[in-house]
C-alpha cells in the first residue's frame, strides 16, 4: 500500500508465553511478506475518511428495486454480537450449544408458518445459494421418482440473472418465458413449452417488475398437471409477508433472502442468508442441516442436528450464516404477528404513492396497481430530451438520494425500478417525488445538468470501460 | 378473515414511520378506500391468512429474551477451547468491528452505483491487493460466502478452463469441504477421485488436483511433487490454504498453484457459530475472465481522477444470465470489509507474528501431550497449529470428561485415524489453558487406567 511506512505498527502484539520451540524447517518458510506499515490512528483515519464516501440507508433515502433496503434495527447488531452467539465454535458438541439451535428452530417453524411451508434450511448463505438449493431439490425430486427426462427449467425473461445462472449450476436447460403486456405469464406460451420434460417453474412472485400475477393459480396447476415443481423465488416477500402465503398457492419450494425481507444489514454486498422453505413432499431433500426437537422421558427439550432421509447436502463448510439468522429472528419477534402484516402492508402503500405521483411524469409500462415496487420506464425522456435512465439515476445522487435499479428488468426499455420499502416516512417520500418531477423537467430545461451528474460526489462518473478493457485489480506486486 | 382483523391498526412499530392518518391520505391519493384495494390481484380466499408467530415484544423484552438464549451456549473464553478444523479464534483488535459497523459501511449495497459507493470500493480493492500478497497469486477476487463454496467455485472454474470434467481430491483435504464439494459437483456430473497420501497420482481425465496445506490434520503436504504430479497431467493445482499459516510460510504461489482458496474468517471475524465467514479467491492472471465473483477494478473518472469500480462484471449473471460464470449475487461484502481491517491492522509484522505465535504454542502443547502416558503425536512429520493426538481411548469420551473441567477438546477424527483427537492452538490459548488441557488428559489416562483396574 502506498501508504505505508516502514516500521510503523497498526496494532500490539501479544508475548510469547511458552518457551520457544524448534524452528520450523527453513525450506518451508516465505521470504518475505509486503503488507500495510501504518499505525492504528492512521488506519482509523483512513477508513473513517473513505466511508463516507458511500451512502447508506441510515443516511440516505435508497430506493434500490428488489434489493429491499429497509432501515436495519441497531438492536439487532448488538444482539448478534453477544459473546454467546458470535464467539461459539460451529464445531461444539450440540449440548454446548442449546441456545443457538434453539434459535434456530424457532425460526425454521417462523419462516415455514409466514410462507404457508411444511419445513426449512437455514442453511444456504444467500438468495442465489437457496435457489440453488431449490434447483438441487428438484432434481433430486425428479430423479428419485426415476423422472429423468425432466432436464428443463421455465424461467420467465423478467427474472433475476441469478434464477438461470442457479438453475444451470443445476444442471438444467433454461427456457425463458415471456411475459405478457399486462405484466402476467404468457398463458398460451407457457401451454406451448409445458411438457414431461419441464421440471420445473421459477416464479418471483411479485414479479420483478413488481406486479403479482393475476394467472397465478392457472399458472401454478398447469405447471403441477405436467408434473412441475413451483420454485418461489422469494426476494420480493416484502410484499406478502403476513398478507400470502405462497405455500396456500401450491409453491412447493421458496427461497427468502433474509437480507432483505428480515433486515440483515446490506454492508455493500453481504452478509446474506437464504433460508429455504418446502412443501411436505420435497421435506426429504432440504439441505443438511436441519434443527429437530425432541422431548426426553424427563420431559426436557433438546435441539440437535438432523440430516433429511435424501438431503441434497451441505450448502457451505458449518450451519449457514448464522449471523444474520440471530438477527432475522430478532427481526420478526419485534414484530410479532401484529407487526408482520404492516411491513407489506405499508411496502406496499408507499409504492402504489409513488406510482400514482409520478405517473405522466415517467411512463409507466404496466399501469395498474404494483406491490411493494414500482417499475418505470424514463423511456419518454429519452424520446423527446435525450435523456436515460442513467442521466435520471445520477442526478438523484445530486440530491442525496440513492438511485433506484436501473435497466432491470431487461424487459423494460429505460427502466427505473423503485422500491421505497416501509421504514420511509411519507415526508421522505413526497421529497424524493417533488425531486423527481424536479428532475425530469430539468431533463427538458437543461439535459446537460443530468448528462454531466453526479456533482458533488468524490468521483464523477467512472470510466468502466477501461476498467474492464485494461484491469487493474490491485496495487503493487 | 377480514383485513381488518388481522391487522391490529393500533400496534405501532418504530420501523414503520406511517401513521393511520398517513395511510389514510396516502390512500387517498392512490385513489383506493382501504389497504387491501392494493392486494386485489391476490386470489381473495388466500388474502389475510392467519399467522401463528408469537406476540410482539419490546426491544427491553427481546434483549432479556436474547441474552438468555445466548446463555444456555457454552462460550470458548469461559472454557478452554481447543477446536479448529476451519474455524479458529484469533484475537480481534478493536478496530476491526469499530470501523466496519460504521452506518456507511454497514447499510449500503452491492456498490452499483460507484460515485456513491468508494468506501466499499476502495476497502474491496485494498482486499483483493492483500489476498494476493498473502497467497502470492496475481489476481483475487472481492471474496465468496465462505471456503468451501470458494473451493466450490474453484474446482467449476477449472473444470471450464481444462474442458475436463473429471477431478482429483488429496484424501487430507477437509471432510466438510468435500461433502460440499459433492453438492455442487453432482449435478454438472464432474467426478471426484481420491488421491491417497503418496499413492495414485493424477491423470489426464482430472482437470485439477485439491491439496489443503496445511492439511485438514494440520500437516504440510509435499506440494512440490503434487504441483509436478497434476501439471504432468494438464490439469490445474487449486491450493486450500489457511490466511494464518501465510504469515510465515512459503505461499501456494511458490509452489506453483493455479488457484487458491481459503477460509477467511480467521482474519478478524468472530467465530458466530459458523458465519458470516469470507471466502478467498484468488488465480493467476491468465483466468481472470473465468473467475467467478465480484471484482473491483481501478479506472479513471471523467475529470481524469483516479476511482474504483465492479469491473468484469460481463462474467456475471446480471448480465450473462444463464452463461455466467457463477450465479453468486450478494456475497459478504462486509465480512471481506472486516478481514481488510484486520490484515492492514496486522501489517506486515502482525501477521508474522501472529503465525508465529501459534506455531510456537501449538508446538510445545504437541511435545507436552506426546509426554504423557498414553497419548501420542506424531512430531516428525511438519505442522502449523492443529494437529492430532492418538488417544488411549475414543476421544468422544474424552471430550465429555474435558468438558467437566471447562475444557473443550479438539474434533474426534476417529474415523480416519485410530482415535484420533484433532486439535488447534492459536495466540489465544494461554499457556495455563495449554497446561490445563494437558493435566485434565493426564488424569483422564490415569482415570481410565484405574476404572479398567
Ligand atoms: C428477484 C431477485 N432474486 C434473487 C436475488 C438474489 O439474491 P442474493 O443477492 O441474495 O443472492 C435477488 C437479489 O439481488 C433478487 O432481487
Amino acid at each position: 500500500m502506498d501508504r505505508s511506512v516502514a516500521g510503523r505498527i497498526g496494532t500490539t502484539l501479544p508475548k510469547l508465553d511458552v518457551p520457544v520451540q524448534d524452528d520450523p524447517p527453513k525450506n518451508l518458510l516465505r521470504e518475505s511478506l509486503e503488507m500495510p506499515e501504518l499505525s492504528e490512528s492512521e488506519i482509523v483515519r483512513y477508513l473513517t475518511q473513505i466511508s463516507t464516501f458511500n451512502f447508506s440507508i441510515d443516511h440516505n433515502f435508497y430506493p434500490l428495486g428488489s434489493c429491499t433496503m429497509k432501515y436495519n434495527p441497531k438492536v439487532n447488531d448488538d444482539i448478534a454480537a453477544l459473546p454467546g452467539f458470535s464467539e461459539i465454535h460451529p464445531l461444539q458438541e450440540e449440548s454446548t450449544v442449546q441456545g443457538a439451535l434453539k434459535l434456530m428452530h424457532h425460526l425454521q417453524n417462523i419462516l415455514a408458518d409466514i410462507t404457508g411451508m411444511a419445513g426449512t434450511s437455514l442453511a444456504p448463505m444467500a438468495g442465489a445459494e437457496g435457489e440453488l438449493a431449490g434447483m438441487l431439490m428438484t432434481r433430486a425430486y425428479h430423479q428419485r421418482n426415476g423422472d429423468t427426462k425432466r432436464t428443463k427449467i421455465l424461467v420467465p425473461d423478467s427474472a433475476h440473472g441469478t434464477n438461470p445462472a442457479s438453475a444451470v449450476m443445476a444442471g438444467f436447460e433454461v427456457i425463458s418465458l415471456n411475459t405478457d403486456s399486462k405484466g402476467n405469464t404468457d398463458i398460451e406460451a407457457l401451454k406451448y413449452v409445458l411438457s414431461d420434460e419441464i421440471a420445473g417453474f421459477m416464479l418471483t412472485q411479485p414479479s420483478t417488475l413488481g406486479l403479482f400475477d393475476t394467472n397465478i393459480l392457472e399458472v401454478v396447476n398447469m405447471v403441477r398437471d405436467v408434473g412441475g415443481i413451483i420454485y418461489g423465488d422469494g426476494a420480493n416477500l416484502n410484499a406478502l409477508v403476513g398478507k400470502l402465503k405462497p405455500g396456500d398457492l401450491g409453491f412447493d419450494i421458496l427461497h427468502s433472502n433474509l437480507h432483505k425481507t428480515f433486515t440483515q444489514p446490506h454492508g455493500g454486498g453481504g452478509p446474506g442468508a437464504g433460508a429455504v422453505m418446502v412443501s411436505e413432499r420435497i421435506l426429504p431433500f432440504l439441505p443438511t442441516p436441519v434443527i429437530d426437537r425432541q422431548i426426553d422421558k424427563s420431559n426436557s427439550e433438546f435441539y440437535s442436528f438432523t440430516r433429511p432421509e435424501h438431503t441434497i447436502g451441505k450448502m457451505g463448510a458449518f450451519h449457514g450464516n448464522f449471523g444474520a439468522l440471530v438477527r432475522a429472528y430478532a427481526y420478526i419477534r419485534t414484530l410479532g404477528k401484529q407487526g408482520v402484516p404492516k411491513v407489506s402492508e405499508d411496502a406496499v402503500i408507499n409504492a402504489n404513492y409513488i406510482r400514482t405521483q409520478l405517473k405522466g411524469i415517467y411512463d409507466l409500462p404496466y399501469d395498474r396497481t404494483c406491490m411493494h415496487e414500482v417499475v418505470f420506464s424514463a423511456r419518454n425522456l429519452k424520446r423527446d430530451y435525450g435523456v436515460t435512465a442513467l442521466d435520471v439515476s445520477k442526478r438523484l445522487i445530486d440530491y442525496g438520494i440513492h438511485p433506484p435499479t436501473m435497466y432491470f428488468p431487461l424487459i423494460v426499455e429505460e427502466a427505473l425500478m423503485i422500491e421505497p420499502t416501509e421504514t420511509e416516512s411519507k415526508e421522505t417520500i413526497d421529497e424524493f417525488i417533488d425531486i423527481m418531477k424536479k428532475i425530469a423537467q430539468e431533463a427538458e430545461d437543461d439535459p446537460g445538468l443530468l448528462k454531466e451528474a453526479p456533482h458533488n460526489t468524490p468521483n464523477t462518473r467512472l470510466d468502466e470501460a477501461l476498467a474492464a478493457r485494461e484491469p487493474d485489480l490491485r496495487w503493487n506486486k | 378473515m377480514s383485513a381488518d382483523q388481522n391487522t391490529d391498526l393500533k400496534f405501532t412499530s418504530p420501523y414503520t414511520p406511517n401513521t393511520k392518518n398517513d395511510r389514510a391520505e396516502m390512500l387517498k391519493a392512490i385513489g383506493v378506500k382501504t389497504v387491501d384495494d392494493l392486494f386485489r390481484d391476490i386470489p381473495e380466499n388466500y388474502l389475510n391468512p392467519e399467522l401463528k408467530i408469537p406476540d410482539a415484544i419490546s426491544e427491553m423484552e427481546l434483549v432479556q429474551e436474547m441474552e438468555e438464549l445466548a446463555g444456555l451456549n457454552a462460550v470458548p473464553g469461559d472454557y478452554a477451547s481447543f477446536l479448529g478444523s476451519g474455524a479458529y479464534r484469533h484475537f480481534i483488535p478493536s478496530i476491526v468491528n469499530r470501523l466496519a459497523l460504521r452506518s456507511e459501511f454497514m447499510t449500503c449495497y452491492t456498490p452499483y452505483q460507484p460515485e456513491v459507493s468508494q468506501g466499499t470500493l476502495q476497502a474491496h480493492f485494498e482486499f483483493q491487493s492483500m489476498v494476493c500478497q498473502l497467497t502470492g497469486m496475481d489476481v483475487a477476487n472481492a471474496g465468496m460466502y465462505d471456503g468451501s463454496t470458494a473451493l466450490s467455485e474453484a474446482v467449476l472454474m477449472a473444470c471450464r478452463v481444462t474442458k475436463k470434467s473429471a477431478i482429483n481430491v488429496l484424501d487430507s483435504v477437509s471432510p466438510q469441504y468435500k461433502e460440499v464439494l459433492k453438492t455442487f459437483l453432482d449435478a454438472p456430473g464432474i467426478k471426484m477421485d481420491s488421491l491417497k497420501d503418496g499413492m495414485a497420482s493424477s491423470n489426464e481425465s482430472h482437470a485439477c488436483l485439491i491439496v489443503q496445506q496445511p492439511n485438514y490434520f494440520g500437516y504440510f503436504e509435499d506440494l512440490t511433487t503434487l504441483s509436478d504430479d497434476i501439471h504432468k497431467a494438464g490439469g490445474l493445482l487449486i491450493v486450500l490454504t489457511d490466511p494464518i499459516s501465510l504469515g510465515m510460510y512459503k505461499t501456494p504461489a511458490d509452489y506453483g498453484a493455479d488457484i487458491v482458496v481459503a477460509e477467511g474468517q480467521s482474519l478478524g471475524i468472530s467465530t458466530s457459530y459458523g458465519g458470516p465467514y469470507v471466502g478467498l479467491f484468488a488465480c493467476k492472471q491468465d483466468y481472470i475472465r473465468q473467475m467467478p465473483g465480484r471484482i473491483v477494478g481501478r479506472t479513471k473518472d471523467t475529470n481524469g481522477e483516479t476511482g474504483y469500480v465492479l469491473t468484469l462484471q460481463t462474467r456475471e449473471q446480471h448480465i450473462r444470465r444463464d452463461r455466467a460464470t457463477s450465479n453468486i449475487c450478494t456475497s459478504v461484502g462486509l465480512i471481506a470489509l472486516m478481514s481488510t481491517i484486520y490484515m492492514i491492522s496486522q501489517g506486515k509484522q502482525g501477521l508474522k507474528h501472529i503465525a508465529n505465535l501459534c506455531y510456537q504454542k501449538a508446538h510445545y502443547a504437541a511435545a507436552q501431550i506426546n509426554d504423557i502416558q498414553g497419548y501420542s503425536v506424531n512430531l516428525d512429520r511438519p505442522f502449523f497449529k492443529e494437529f492430532v493426538i492418538s488417544c488411549p481411548i475414543s476421544p468422544a469420551k474424552i471430550n465429555k470428561r474435558l468438558l467437566s473441567k471447562k475444557i473443550i477438546g479438539g474434533i474426534d477424527v476417529s474415523s480416519q485415524i485410530k482415535n484420533g483427537m484433532l486439535v488447534c492452538i492459536t495466540e489465544t490459548n494461554s499457556r495455563q489453558e495449554i497446561d490445563s488441557l494437558v493435566t485434565a488428559l493426564r488424569e483422564i489416562s490415569a482415570e481410565i487406567g484405574s476404572d479398567e483396574k
